[in-house]
C-alpha cells in the first residue's frame, strides 16, 4: 500500500531524512516513533507530498508521490490525515469542515456529503456537536471532528502526526479509543506516536528513527521484546518509565 | 470673530455640500472595492512560487508605495486621457488612479493576513485534496480577512480622508464643494469648520468601530 523506498531529504544543507525505507501493507497498523527531531513528522508528511524529498521513493498504491506527472491533489485526497494540533477550519462549523472537502474535490452533493458527514460524527460520538464552531469544543472533541473529516473522504489510508500530543491527558483516550476501532476495522495506518499503549494494542509493526534514520523496523513483539539497537533501548526506558 | 459665526449659510449648503459628500462617498467604496481586489490579486502573486509574477507585482507595489498619491492623481488626471486618446473626464481618471494607488497598500495588507494564517491550515486543506486555488479560497482567503478586518478598516478611513486630495483636480467632492461655497458667499471660517467636524466625527466613529470590533472578537 505504502511503499518508502531510500528516501533522503535535506533541509538546506542539513540532512533531515537519510535513507528512509519501509512498507506498509493494506490494513497493517504501523507506529512510527523516535526523540523528537528524528524526522518522523517529516518522513509522513512526505507520504501524501507535504513535505518534498529529494531523493528516494515514496508509492502510494501504485502511485509514486514525487514524479513529475502525479496528481498531488487527488491522490492526497485518497490518504487521511490528521494533525497534531486538529487543524480544523476555524471559520466554519464543525459539519462543514467535513462537507467542505467531500463537495470540492469528490463532487458529492450537499446532501450526501452532510448526512456522511454526520454518520461519521455519529461514530466517534459527536453527532451533537455537528454546528458548533471548532472553537467550542475541546481538544480531544475537535481531534476526533479531525478523524472523521479524514475518513469522509473514504481514503485508502490513515496518516497520524502526533495525534494525541497537543492533547490534555484526560483526553488522550478519547481519540485513542476512535483510533483503535479504526484499526480493527481493518484501515491501513502510519501512526507518529509517543503512545506505546497503542502501539502495544494495536500496531502490527513498529518504526524506530533517530536523527533521520531508520534504526528498528521490526513487529511490536520484537520491538518491546528486545530492541536491537542502544538508542531504541535508551528510549524505551525513557519513555516506559514513567 | 465667531461673533458673526453665519449658521444660516450651512444649512442652505447642505444639500449642495451633501452632492460633494456622495462622489466622496463614491471615490472612497470603489477606491476600496477596487484597491482590495486588484489587492487580492497583487498579494496572490507576491506570494506565488512563480518567481517573475512575484517580481512584477512586488515591483508594482514598491513604485506605488513610493510615489506621493497626489502626484499620482495627477498624472492620470493627464496622463489617461492621452493614453486613451479621448476625453474620458476628471472623476474616471481619478477613479482609476486611486484603484491603482490603493492596490499597492491593500496589497501588503492582505499578503501580511495571508501569512497570518498558520501553515499547518494550509497542510490541511492540501492533505483534504484541495487544489491550490480552492485552498486559496476556502481556507486562506476566508481566515486571512478575518484576522485582517480591523486594518483594512483603518486603511478605509485613511482613504476617505486621502479622497479630498482630488481638489488638485477640481473633481467636485465634499471639501471642493465646501471650497465653492466658502468662496462664492465669502463664508470661508463657517464652511472649513463645518468640514472639518464632518470629517473628524466621521473619522472617529470609524476608529471606534474598529476599536470596538476588535475588542469584541479579541483580533
Amino acid at each position: 500500500m505504502i511503499d518508502i523506498s531510500k528516501v533522503s531529504k535535506w533541509y538546506g544543507e542539513f540532512q533531515v531524512l537519510d535513507q528512509c525505507s519501509t512498507r506498509i501493507a493494506k490494513g497493517e497498523v504501523v507506529v512510527v516513533c523516535g526523540p523528537s527531531g528524528s524526522g518522523k513528522s517529516t518522513l509522513i508528511k512526505c507520504v501524501n507530498g507535504l513535505e518534498l524529498f529529494q531523493r528516494g521513493e515514496i508509492t502510494v498504491d501504485g502511485t509514486s508521490v514525487g514524479a513529475k506527472g502525479t496528481n498531488l491533489p487527488v491522490l492526497r485526497s485518497k490518504i487521511g490525515m490528521v494533525f497534531q494540533n486538529f487543524e480544523l477550519f476555524p471559520h466554519i462549523s464543525v459539519i462543514d469542515n467535513i462537507k467542505l472537502a467531500q463537495i470540492k474535490v469528490l463532487g458529492r452533493d450537499e446532501g450526501e456529503a452532510a448526512e456522511n458527514g454526520l454518520g461519521l460524527l455519529r461514530r466517534v460520538g459527536l453527532d451533537e456537536q455537528a454546528y458548533k464552531y471548532p472553537a467550542q469544543l475541546s481538544g480531544g472533541q475537535q481531534q476526533r471532528v479531525a478523524i472523521a473529516r479524514a475518513l469522509a473522504m473514504d481514503p485508502i489510508a490513515m496518516l497520524f502526526d502526533e495525534p494525541t500530543s497537543a492533547l490534555d491527558p484526560e483526553m488522550i483516550n478519547e481519540v485513542l479509543d476512535v483510533m483503535v476501532e479504526l484499526a480493527s476495522d481493518g484501515m491501513t495506518m502510519m501512526v507518529v506516536t509517543h503512545e506505546m499503549g497503542f502501539a502495544r494494542k494495536v500496531a502490527d509493526r513498529v518504526v524506530f528513527m533517530d536523527e533521520g534514520r531508520i534504526e528498528e523496523d521490526c513487529t511490536k513483539d520484537e520491538f518491546f521484546g528486545a530492541p536491537r539497537g542502544e538508542r531504541a533501548q535508551s528510549f524505551l526506558s525513557k519513555i516506559l518509565q514513567h | 470673530m465667531f461673533g458673526d459665526f453665519d449658521f444660516k449659510i450651512i444649512v442652505e449648503s447642505l444639500p449642495f455640500l451633501w452632492e460633494g459628500m456622495q462622489t466622496t462617498f463614491l471615490l472612497t467604496v470603489v477606491a476600496i472595492i477596487g484597491g482590495i481586489i486588484l489587492g487580492t490579486l497583487l498579494a496572490l502573486s507576491r506570494l506565488s512560487g512563480f518567481k517573475p509574477l512575484a517580481f512584477i507585482a512586488g515591483s508594482y507595489v514598491n513604485f506605488f508605495r513610493s510615489m506621493p498619491l497626489i502626484l499620482v492623481i495627477f498624472w492620470f488626471y493627464f496622463l489617461v486621457p492621452l493614453v486613451l486618446g479621448r476625453p474620458v473626464g476628471g472623476f474616471y481618471s481619478v477613479l482609476v488612479a486611486f484603484v491603482l494607488f490603493e492596490a499597492a497598500y491593500y496589497c501588503e495588507i492582505i499578503r501580511a493576513g495571508v501569512q497570518s494564517v498558520r501553515p499547518d491550515q494550509i497542510y490541511a486543506g492540501q492533505a483534504l485534496g484541495l487544489r491550490y486555488s480552492q485552498n486559496m479560497r476556502y481556507i486562506v482567503l476566508p481566515q486571512a480577512f478575518r484576522n485582517m478586518i480591523p486594518i483594512l478598516l483603518t486603511q478605509a478611513i485613511i482613504l476617505f480622508q486621502d479622497t479630498s486630495l482630488v481638489y488638485v483636480v477640481g473633481i467636485k467632492d465634499f471639501l471642493v464643494s465646501a471650497d465653492l461655497v466658502a468662496n462664492r458667499e465669502n463664508r470661508v471660517l463657517e464652511l472649513f469648520v463645518t468640514v472639518a467636524i464632518v470629517y473628524f466625527v466621521l473619522c472617529l466613529a470609524g476608529s471606534l468601530f474598529v476599536r470596538r470590533l476588535q475588542r469584541s472578537y479579541a483580533l
